[in-house]
């Protein structure tokens, strides 16, 4: 059983909590010489890998630091630009770490925020009357269920492809925002879940799952 | 669910311990606040906000789904006031348009040990039943009015909350719920 997150987006349709969860590691370090073989570009203030897989290194990575020294979009902390210090043939060899790319708080929230729409538009394009929104979103490389309670509060878990019973797992979920959030006296509504109890309890039920299977919660 | 019910039932406490912690509640409320009808108003208030969150509790130990008609959450109601307040009212006095029904509790733990004196004849001890069951409501997109209108504290035989519907909050159904 592999879980790699969970979401959940309040009523108005704001991210109000996230956890990522066995999120597998990938980064990769490697000693080039002069001419760099990978084609990069600087995008969405990144810059990634364009072309030329090899070696642990994928399509749409990220460059993590310089001999390393960490890169801030495209800089190193002495102002000086990743591009010309790649071209520049005086730094070779030189030593690059390669990551996929972390998403921030902030790309989160645009994208939870992005999945609202797209679960009210599901529910308007259905061809039978009073349909759901989406409820399972697949893709080659993860499922995302969707739970959405009575009170328009949606549980989202992001999981491998081929596991059964999420549905449960959102149910118990739900039972724990019912429980650790709601029941915090100094939690309000539809404000972001900074509950320690809770993500406690999340964790060990995710644990639970991974370790013994989705039957035993 | 059976899962889910004998969850709950290892939660229980005794009912003495609410009665005693709403009732100093209360009693500060009324030592804190001037006027009896703010105090009742508070009093709702509080049932509101317990309301609006006891609902999701509710929600995901029962899984029950979207009401159809006002019988149907009557019968929610009866099922919730028994899992949190230990005794089960009777639903009663319909209205000829079906709009409005009464809760009548024979027992209720909220008022097991508690007389009021002649000066607080205009307390609404249990207001906060009402204010729960407005808040719980509002949170499934159902506008409801809730009051007491007998009271045993008052020398009436049943303590019977009145619950009437308003309207269905339509436009703050959730996408896919409708």
């Amino acid at each position: 059983m592999v879980i790699y997150g969970v979401y959940i987006v309040s009523k108005s349709g704001g991210l109000i909590f996230n956890y990522d969860h066995n999120v597998p590691k990938s980064e990769t370090e490697k000693t080039f010489s002069y001419p760099l073989d990978i084609k990069l570009k600087y995008e969405n203030k990144k810059v990634i890998v364009e072309f030329g897989q090899r070696d642990g290194i994928h399509i749409g990575h990220v460059v993590y630091a310089i001999n390393g020294i960490p890169v801030t979009e495209r800089k190193l902390p002495d102002k000086r630009d990743v591009f010309e210090v790649l071209e520049n043939k005086d730094n070779y060899p030189i030593n690059i770490k390669f990551g996929r790319p972390k998403m921030t708080t902030n790309e989160r929230i645009f994208l939870a925020s992005m999945f609202y729409p797209l679960f009210a538009i599901a529910s308007q394009l259905s061809p039978e009357p009073k349909s759901s929104g989406i409820e399972i979103l697949e893709a080659d490389t993860f499922k995302l269920h969707c739970f959405q309670t009575l009170t328009g509060v949606k549980m989202m878990v992001v999981a491998e492809p081929n596991q059964a019973g999420i549905d449960i797992l959102l149910k118990r979920i739900y039972e724990i925002y019912a429980d650790y959030a709601l029941k915090n006296p100094f939690y309000s509504l539809d404000m972001p879940i900074r509950c320690e109890l809770f993500e406690i309890n999340l964790k060990t039920v995710l644990e639970q799952v991974e370790k013994s299977g989705i039957s035993n919660i | 669910m059976s899962r889910a019910s004998t969850r709950f039932d290892t939660k229980k406490v005794n009912s003495e311990l609410v009665t005693l912690t709403y009732g100093s509640l209360v009693a500060q409320m009324v030592k804190d606040i001037e006027h009896l009808d703010d105090v009742n108003k508070q009093l709702d208030r509080i049932g509101y906000n317990m309301g609006i969150r006891l609902v999701e509790d509710f929600l995901a130990k029962t899984s029950s789904g979207r009401c159809l008609d006002l019988k149907d959450t009557a019968d929610k109601i009866q099922s919730a006031i028994r899992m949190y307040v230990g005794v089960q009212p009777n639903v009663a006095n319909w209205s000829a348009a079906g709009d409005e029904f009464s809760f009548v509790f024979d027992t209720n733990p909220l008022i097991e040990l508690v007389e009021l004196s002649e000066d607080l004849k205009t307390l609404r001890y249990c207001n906060i039943i009402c204010g729960a069951i407005r808040g719980a409501l509002e949170m499934v997109q159902l506008d409801v009015q809730s009051w007491l209108v007998q009271d045993q504290l008052k020398g009436d035989s049943n303590t019977e909350i009145r619950v009437k519907f308003i309207r269905k909050l339509g436009d703050a159904i959730p996408a896919g719920e409708e």
